[in-house]
């Protein structure tokens, strides 16, 4: 399995740096650095003087790709590219673009936020879809299965906005149970987290259950559920021992994937409930042309991303002893 | 056994249930965010939408940064908390300067001599003794009368955040060597002070003093900023400018003390991310006590604050309203202050109609709700409003938009009179009441010319209406908008008949703007449509904002809708918008429609260094006169703001120039917590309507699990 994780860390080499030059690339056709500095300078009274004077305080006077005012290696390490994005494979994220934070001390700040939405939205979420989809499927052919199935397409018909705002508005405005918006740390935390969570869950639980219960329903025809019913165990047992163990890889391929991403945080949730998370800083930085965040934050998912799947790959081997990584097919 | 397993899940999911409303009633009102220990605390809550960027006076050029460091930092002047118009008044300084002019000789001249011959202005500026820092661990010293705090390692700031970390700090008297080495900083490239370029045309040796810095030239002199005396320092301007007085009142103009960048300089201090533009030290009212902008700003009293006072004098009607009942008290009011981040709209409203925000804006979505209109037209609160006790306050903002005709462009551009008799069919058609009514819930003012209501020059009447646009109504006393058959008539003699050109070609004028949002479509259609009355193609060319202002600076646009908020309330920081050698294209300056009358240019640079007189308003209103006539505008509308605060917000009155207006508010704590107790009680009796029907919904599953289970054994 070590040779399996070496393998697959040093695929993720090329894998990144494909990232951050199409990332590069992106930002740049869509904004020149003149543009950037406009846009992070302001409106009024700025001059080309202004916006060179930036430039040059901020790297971004460099050519792009290749420097042909410098001769040697120099060529290609005297360009944006290489100043701003080599760092970031060292993790060395720098100072944003438009008022030069420091980016590491900003995602280790509101990376907590976004993951104590996050986390139990995750967990409950899965628990209560998993656990919904069982009951749904031991009902199946029934009203239950029947008018669970129309209630998850209805619930997974709806926009999360509507489900925000007319959350915010049934519990935090008419019932008054809970704050509308807002964060705070330790046990204060709570009263701000179980609104957004609900709302998370609710939100998440139509296509879960949808997804989950086409799991359960192609298990429950196999021939080894045939032979469990006919020792006599219960349906109960049937499912949450047999079935459930069984349809633990696409469960885990689903889920697993999803566990780093956490960090990165949900944009409309952090917004509407003033959540101060990862979400809203990497959106903030596509609106204010910040690049160094931009780019930061597209490199932590996309390594979040590579980590996900090797995550997914080695729960395999956990649930399944049949699968063996990293050794060929007998 | 299964159903035994089965009972005792029920059991402790109602146990759960059951916990969660006995928290819900415990709590007492469970929907306030903010901790137990506040509830009764004098804290004015208010908000804001966007991070702020920058905090040090000499880069921050925002007013969503200025709500913030105006209570912090203390340039020398502020406006007048009451008076309107806005008038400048001494903030720090023992008066408000007068300029000394100088010719080419060293003479003195007479303040009203002409710009030609002055040679030098002066501005002498005199601060009060006495005047303190904040608490800040750049002043601090150890008992040798060493500075506590320099050479830091990075061992020194292991896990510091934050100002408050450093657990010593000092203070010291405000002396005129801090406001000069703030503009000496401004002077500084690496700074990036976005008011550079414009100082450099103004401050004598700016320019040089700039270069030299660049070239790591410390000492180079700078004549035009000196020290005169441990309170005074002056000024001196290559060129008369009377309006520079006004600059002194904009945090760029604040004092820094040079302890503030020795200290933030140090590069452990810098590592640990704690900078001059995140934690500023200045000696104005409040300081900033937490600062996490993604989350909240809080901000508390200076305990070195001098002795202030509340105004005494203000408006005709301010009495009347009580905001001068708190006359020559001692401010600020309010201890502390917490403004927390609310990016949505929605849920900041409802907060504040709970109580848990003070004051509050007005968007489009709720404005129906909160506000209506009597019979004369003026706005007031709706009645749900009312019996909360809000209060409405409305001003117009110094602040001018308008549609930009190209005047470079070959279509709607040059100066001919068919061209200009275009552009007023078009300003007639375009029917900017309509608009105010219709998309911004008539917060709006019509406009005639650049110059908005409140500032010297704006006229209201029929001496200040646009006359190729309205016609006056002597029976209502107010103008009226030209006919659609006036402005075809014009089109026609414009060469445009019908919307046609002679040879038949449709007259097809394009509309470059950034608006992507799915809102401004209705705006579109609207301009689409009015235009369509004169027979003309509108072709709306939407693009990204990058491409927008590429547009405009290349002047590859006909048609444009552009704005301008003033820096200062004068009518020269309006008109200067259409002067010639403003021209974007040409001289990268703010004049977007590239107007360029050499008449208009002339009147322009003998106004700017006019004091306020009846010789200046009639030469503004010549000027508005050329514009009106030129039309290279569209006179669109003056924004109004509408701002609702709580009965128990005292002294509340608008601004939108001075920010530094916290220290005058005040709070009525006691009225609040009732309010907040009165409007938030929980309400319960849902969740056991919905834990009977979960009960009622579980027993028919149960059942069948039962049945069924009994049926396999």
């Amino acid at each position: 399995m070590i040779t399996y994780i070496i393998r697959r860390t040093l695929y993720a080499i090329p894998i990144l740096i494909g990232v951050n030059i199409t990332v590069f690339l992106l930002f740049f056709v869509i904004s020149s650095p003149d543009q950037m500095a406009q846009r992070i300078l302001g409106e009024k009274n700025i001059t080309q003087s202004d916006v060179d004077n930036w430039k040059k305080q901020n790297g971004y006077h460099l050519p792009l790709w290749f420097n042909t005012k410098v001769s040697g290696t120099e060529s290609f390490t005297q360009t944006i590219f290489f100043q701003k994005s080599v760092k970031l494979f060292f993790f060395d994220f720098g100072t944003s673009d438009s008022n030069n934070i420091d980016i590491t001390a900003q995602i280790s700040q509101r990376m907590w936020a976004s993951l104590a939405i996050a986390l139990p939205t995750f967990l409950v979420g899965v628990l209560v879809n998993i656990t919904v989809s069982m009951i749904v499927a031991y009902y199946r052919a029934t009203y239950v299965d029947f008018w669970g199935t129309i209630l998850a397409v209805i619930l997974m018909s709806v926009s999360m906005l509507f489900y925000i705002i007319g959350g915010q508005w049934v519990f935090g405005k008419i019932l008054r149970l809970f704050p509308i918006s807002g964060y705070d740390s330790g046990v204060d935390m709570l009263k701000f987290v179980i609104l957004p969570v609900v709302i998370g869950i609710i939100g998440g639980v139509g296509t879960g259950i949808r997804f989950y219960r086409t799991i359960f329903l192609e298990e429950v025809n196999q021939d080894y559920v045939r032979t469990a019913r006919a020792k006599g165990l219960s349906e109960a047992v049937v499912l949450f021992k047999h079935i459930l163990k069984n349809a633990m890889i696409p469960i885990l391929t689903n889920v697993v994937l999803v566990i780093p991403l956490l960090f990165m945080g949900s944009l409309v949730m952090e917004a509407f409930f003033a959540i101060p998370g990862l979400g809203g800083f990497t959106i903030e930085a596509i609106h204010a042309q910040d690049f160094a965040i931009v780019r930061s934050m597209v490199y932590i998912g996309s390594v979040l991303y590579i980590v996900g799947l090797l995550l997914t790959d080695i729960s395999y081997t956990l649930v399944d002893p049949r699968i063996r990584l990293g050794s060929s097919a007998p | 056994m299964t159903r035994m397993k089965l009972l005792k899940l029920s059991g402790f999911r109602y146990y759960v249930l059951l916990t969660l409303v006995l928290f819900f009633v415990s709590c007492g009102v469970p929907n306030n965010p903010y901790p137990k220990s506040e509830h009764d605390q004098e804290i004015y809550y208010s908000t804001f939408s966007e991070e702020p960027k920058h905090f040090d006076p000499a880069i921050s050029y925002s007013s969503d940064e200025y709500k913030f460091i105006q209570q912090i930092y203390e340039p020398p002047l502020q406006y007048h908390y009451l008076k309107r118009p806005y008038e400048l008044v001494p903030l720090t300084a023992e008066g408000v300067p007068q300029p000394h002019y100088f010719d080419a000789n060293g003479q003195e001249l007479p303040s009203n001599a002409p710009a030609e011959s002055v040679a030098r202005a002066v501005y002498e500026v005199r601060i009060r003794p006495g005047i303190m820092y904040q608490q800040h661990p750049c002043f601090a010293k150890t008992e040798d009368g060493e500075w506590r705090y320099r050479n830091l390692t990075k061992s020194d700031v292991k896990g510091f955040d934050e100002i408050k970390d450093f657990s010593m700090a000092g203070t010291r008297e405000l002396i005129a060597v801090d406001y000069v080495y703030q503009i000496k900083r401004m002077a500084d490239p690496s700074v990036s002070c976005p008011i550079l370029s414009t100082l450099k045309d103004y401050i004598l040796g700016m320019e040089a003093y700039s270069a030299a810095i660049a070239n790591e030239q410390k000492d180079a002199p700078f004549p035009g900023v000196e020290v005169v005396d441990r309170y005074t320092y002056r000024i001196v301007l290559k060129t008369k400018y009377p309006q520079f007085v006004y600059w002194l009142a904009m945090p760029f103009f604040s004092p820094m003390p040079q302890e503030a960048i020795d200290f933030y300089s140090q590069p452990a201090v810098a590592e640990r991310n704690i900078t001059i533009d995140r934690f500023p030290v200045g000696t104005g009212a409040y300081r900033i006590e937490t600062l996490l902008a993604h989350k909240e700003i809080i901000l508390v009293k200076n305990e070195n604050f001098r002795v202030a006072r509340y105004p005494s004098s203000g408006e005709p009607g301010d009495r009347e309203v009580g905001l001068l009942d708190d006359a020559w008290e001692i401010v600020p009011f309010i201890p502390r202050v917490v403004y927390k981040l609310e990016k949505e709209y929605i849920p900041r409203w409802n907060k504040f109609l709970q109580g848990y925000y003070d004051t509050s804006g007005l968007s489009s979505d709720t404005f129906d709700s909160a506000v209506t209109f009597n019979d004369t037209g003026d706005p007031g609160t709706s009645g749900a409003m009312r019996a909360q006790g809000i209060v409405l306050r409305t001003s117009v903002e110094p602040t001018t938009r308008y549609l930009a005709f190209n005047m470079l462009d070959d279509t709607v551009g040059g100066y001919s009179v068919e061209k200009r008799k275009l552009r007023q069919a078009i300003s007639i058609v375009l029917d900017y009441e309509e608009f105010i009514e219709i998309f911004i819930n008539g917060r709006g003012v019509s406009s005639h010319s650049p110059v908005p209501p409140g500032i010297f020059g704006y006229q209201a009447g029929e001496i200040g209406m646009n006359s190729y646009v309205y016609n006056w109504d002597a029976v209502k006393q107010r103008p009226v908008r030209k006919s659609v058959e006036e402005a075809r008539r014009l089109l026609a003699e414009a060469g445009y008949p019908g919307g046609q050109d002679s040879k038949g070609n449709p007259l097809i004028v394009s509309f470059d703007n950034a608006w992507n949002s799915a809102g401004a479509t209705p705006i579109l259609t609207w301009l689409r449509n009015k235009l369509e009355q004169l027979g003309i193609t509108m072709d709306a060319r939407t693009t990204d904002y990058n491409r927008f202002r590429d547009k405009v600076k290349n002047g590859n646009f006909q048609i444009i809708s552009w704005g301008w908020h003033a820096d200062y309330p004068d009518a020269e920081n309006f008109l200067f918008l259409l002067y010639g050698p403003n021209s974007k294209v040409l001289h990268e300056g703010e004049n977007a429609a590239n107007y360029d009358n050499a008449e208009y240019n002339k009147l322009f640079e003998q106004m700017k260094n006019m004091e306020n007189s009846p010789e200046r308003l009639a030469i503004i209103r010549e000027m508005n006169h050329l514009l009106q006539r030129d039309v290279p505008w569209v006179f669109t509308y003056h924004p109004v703001t509408f701002g609702l605060s709580h009965q128990w917000v005292k002294n509340s009155k608008p601004s939108s120039l001075g920010y530094g207006s916290l220290k005058y508010l005040r709070i009525d704590t006691g009225q609040r917590t009732e309010n907040r107790q009165a409007w938030n009680q929980p309400v319960v009796w849902p969740l056991w309507v919905c834990i009977a029907l979960l009960i009622l919904g579980t027993i028919p599953a149960v059942i069948t699990i039962w049945k069924r289970e009994r049926g396999a054994s």
